[in-house]
C-alpha cells in the first residue's frame, strides 16, 4: 500500500509548486529596486547635523552581493551607483567609481576564499563598508581634518551593527523575491 | 557555503566571452566614475542639473516624511515636556519675569534706533521671504551637510539665498531645481560665514566643521576676548546675509577663537523661509575679478 505523501512534498521555502511557479518581474525587479530605495532612504528621515545613517544603498548592494553571489552583474555598481550620487550629497561620480571598485574586490575575494561562512561576510562586508566611508569622505569634496573622521566613528559603528541585521533582511527580500505567486496555464 | 560556481564558464565560448565582457565593462565604470568624480571636484556644479532633476522627482515624498519628522519630534517633546513640567513652571516663571523687563528695554531701544534712523535719513524696510518651505531631508549618510528644500526656481529661490528658521540661519541654497533645492548648512566644512558677537563689534568668520559644529575665527587676533555663552549674528559683511541674524552659540573657547553651536539646528527645523540676497551689487562685484574690474 502507498502510503500518503508528507503535504510538504510538493512544496519547497518558496511555497507550493503545484500549479505555482517563479514571477520573473519580482525576481528580477525586487534586487535592484531595493538598493535603489536603500539609496533614497538615507536621503529622506532626517536632516541631521552630523552623518549618522549608515549608507543603506551600500550596505544592500553588499549584502545581496554576498547573500546571492552571481544574482548581479560585475558591472552592477556603475548604474546603482549612479543612481546613489544623484541623492548622497557626494560629487557625482564618487559612488559610480568606489561601487564598481567593490564589486570587483568582492568577485576577487571570492575567487581567492571560494568556502565563505558568516563571519567571514561580516568581515569582508565590514572591511568594505568602512574602507567606503574612509574613502568617500576623502572624496567628499569637503576640508579634510582630523574632526571629519572622528564625525566618521559613530556612523562605522553603526554601519558594521547593521550588516548581520540587512543580510538577514535581504534573505528575507529573496525568499520574497523567489515566492511561487504565478499561476501556471 | 562556497558560491555556486555559475562564474566557471567551461567550455562554452558565449560563456567565456560574456563573463569576460562583464569585467571589462565593471572595469570601464570604475574608471568612468573616477573621471565623473574629478570634473565633480574640479567644477562642483557641473551635474547640478542631473541632481536637481532627480531630488524634483522625490521632492513630494520628502515632504510627508518631512511632516513625519517633525510631528514625531512634536509627540517626544510634550512626553518629556510632561515629565519635567513642575520644574519647568518655576524656572519659566522667573524667566517670563526677566523677559518682561528686557522687553521694554528692547523697545527703549527700537524708539531709539528709530529716531537715530530718522536722524541719518536712513530707511530700512523689512524683508519679505522669497519663499517659506518644508526642509524635506538631507544628506544623512555624507560627510557633506546639504539639506533638501521643498521650493525651487518656480517659487523664485535663486542661487545663493540665504535660509532660515525663526531661530536663525541655516544656510544658503546652492542648487536650485524647479520644485527642490539644495541647501549648504552652516556645518558644512566649505560653509564660510561672515559673523560679528551679538553685543559688541568682535568680528569673526564661523567656519563648519562637518559634526554639526562651527568654528569661529577671530579676524583681529590677540587677547581672546570671547567667553562660553557669546551669541554670534550675521555680520552683513560679503552681501549674502541681513545683518543681525542669529548663527551660532559659543560653548568652548579656544586659543584663536571658539566652537560653536548652531543655533537653529537642521534637525529640529520644521518650516524655513529663503530670503533674497541682501546686497546683489555687493556679491556681484565680489564674483567680479579684479583685473576685469580694472580693464573696464
Amino acid at each position: 500500500m502507498i502510503a500518503e505523501l508528507s503535504n510538504k512534498a510538493r512544496s519547497d521555502r518558496y511555497g507550493s509548486k503545484i500549479n505555482r511557479t517563479h514571477s520573473p518581474v519580482r525576481a528580477y525587479l525586487v534586487p535592484w529596486l531595493s538598493i535603489v530605495l536603500g539609496s533614497l532612504v538615507a536621503l529622506l528621515p532626517v536632516a541631521s547635523a552630523v552623518p549618522l545613517v549608515p549608507p543603506l544603498g551600500f550596505l544592500m548592494l553588499l549584502s545581496w552581493r554576498l547573500v546571492r553571489p552571481g544574482l548581479f552583474p560585475v558591472w552592477a555598481g556603475f548604474p546603482l551607483g549612479l543612481v546613489d550620487d544623484m541623492f548622497s550629497g557626494q560629487p557625482f561620480g564618487s559612488a559610480i567609481m568606489l561601487w564598481s571598485a567593490t564589486m570587483i574586490a568582492i568577485e576577487i575575494l571570492e575567487t581567492r576564499f571560494p568556502w565563505r561562512g558568516f563571519f567571514q561576510d561580516w568581515a569582508v562586508s565590514g572591511l568594505l563598508a568602512t574602507g567606503y566611508l574612509m574613502i568617500a569622505a576623502l572624496f567628499s569634496g569637503g576640508k579634510l581634518g582630523l574632526t571629519m573622521f572622528a564625525v566618521l566613528v559613530p556612523q562605522v559603528v553603526l554601519t558594521l551593527a547593521l550588516i548581520p541585521i540587512l543580510s538577514r533582511f535581504v534573505s528575507g527580500l529573496d525568499r520574497f523575491r523567489l515566492a511561487r505567486v504565478r499561476g501556471l496555464d | 557555503m562556497a558560491p555556486n560556481s555559475s562564474r566557471r564558464s567551461g567550455h562554452s565560448r558565449r560563456a567565456q566571452y560574456g563573463q569576460f565582457t562583464g569585467y571589462v565593462l565593471a572595469a570601464v565604470g570604475a574608471a568612468l566614475g573616477a573621471v565623473l568624480l574629478g570634473v565633480s571636484l574640479w567644477r562642483p556644479d557641473t551635474f547640478a542639473g542631473l541632481r536637481s532633476t532627480a531630488t524634483d522627482a522625490v521632492a513630494p515624498v520628502g515632504g510627508a516624511s518631512a511632516v513625519a519628522r517633525t510631528e514625531s519630534q512634536g509627540l517626544f517633546d510634550s512626553i518629556s515636556g510632561y515629565l519635567a513640567a513642575g520644574a519647568q513652571n518655576a524656572a519659566l516663571r522667573k524667566e517670563v519675569e526677566l523677559a518682561r523687563i528686557r522687553l521694554k528695554e528692547a523697545e527703549a531701544v527700537k524708539t531709539e534706533n528709530a529716531r537715530l534712523k530718522s536722524l541719518m535719513g536712513f530707511s530700512e524696510s523689512e524683508t519679505k521671504p522669497v519663499a517659506v518651505a518644508r526642509l524635506i531631508g538631507s544628506t544623512a549618510s555624507s560627510t557633506r551637510r546639504f539639506a533638501y528644500l521643498g521650493a525651487g526656481r518656480d517659487q523664485g529661490v535663486g542661487v545663493g539665498m540665504p535660509v532660515r528658521s525663526p531661530r536663525g540661519i541655516v544656510g544658503r541654497v546652492l542648487e536650485v531645481g524647479n520644485d527642490s533645492s539644495r541647501v549648504l548648512l552652516l556645518a558644512d566644512t566649505e560653509s564660510v560665514i561672515p559673523v560679528r558677537r551679538s553685543k559688541d563689534e568682535v568680528v569673526a568668520f564661523a567656519e563648519g566643521r562637518g559634526d554639526g559644529k562651527l568654528r569661529i575665527r577671530l579676524i583681529n587676533l590677540g587677547i581672546n576676548p570671547l567667553k562660553k555663552g557669546d551669541v554670534f549674528v550675521t555680520s552683513g559683511a560679503g552681501g549674502y546675509y541681513r545683518p543681525g541674524i542669529a548663527v551660532a552659540i559659543v560653548q568652548e573657547v579656544t586659543n584663536d577663537g571658539a566652537i560653536a553651536a548652531v543655533i537653529s539646528d537642521p534637525a529640529a527645523t520644521d518650516f524655513v523661509s529663503v530670503e533674497p540676497i541682501w546686497q546683489p551689487r555687493a556679491v556681484e562685484a565680489a564674483q567680479t575679478p579684479v583685473d576685469e574690474v580694472v580693464g573696464e
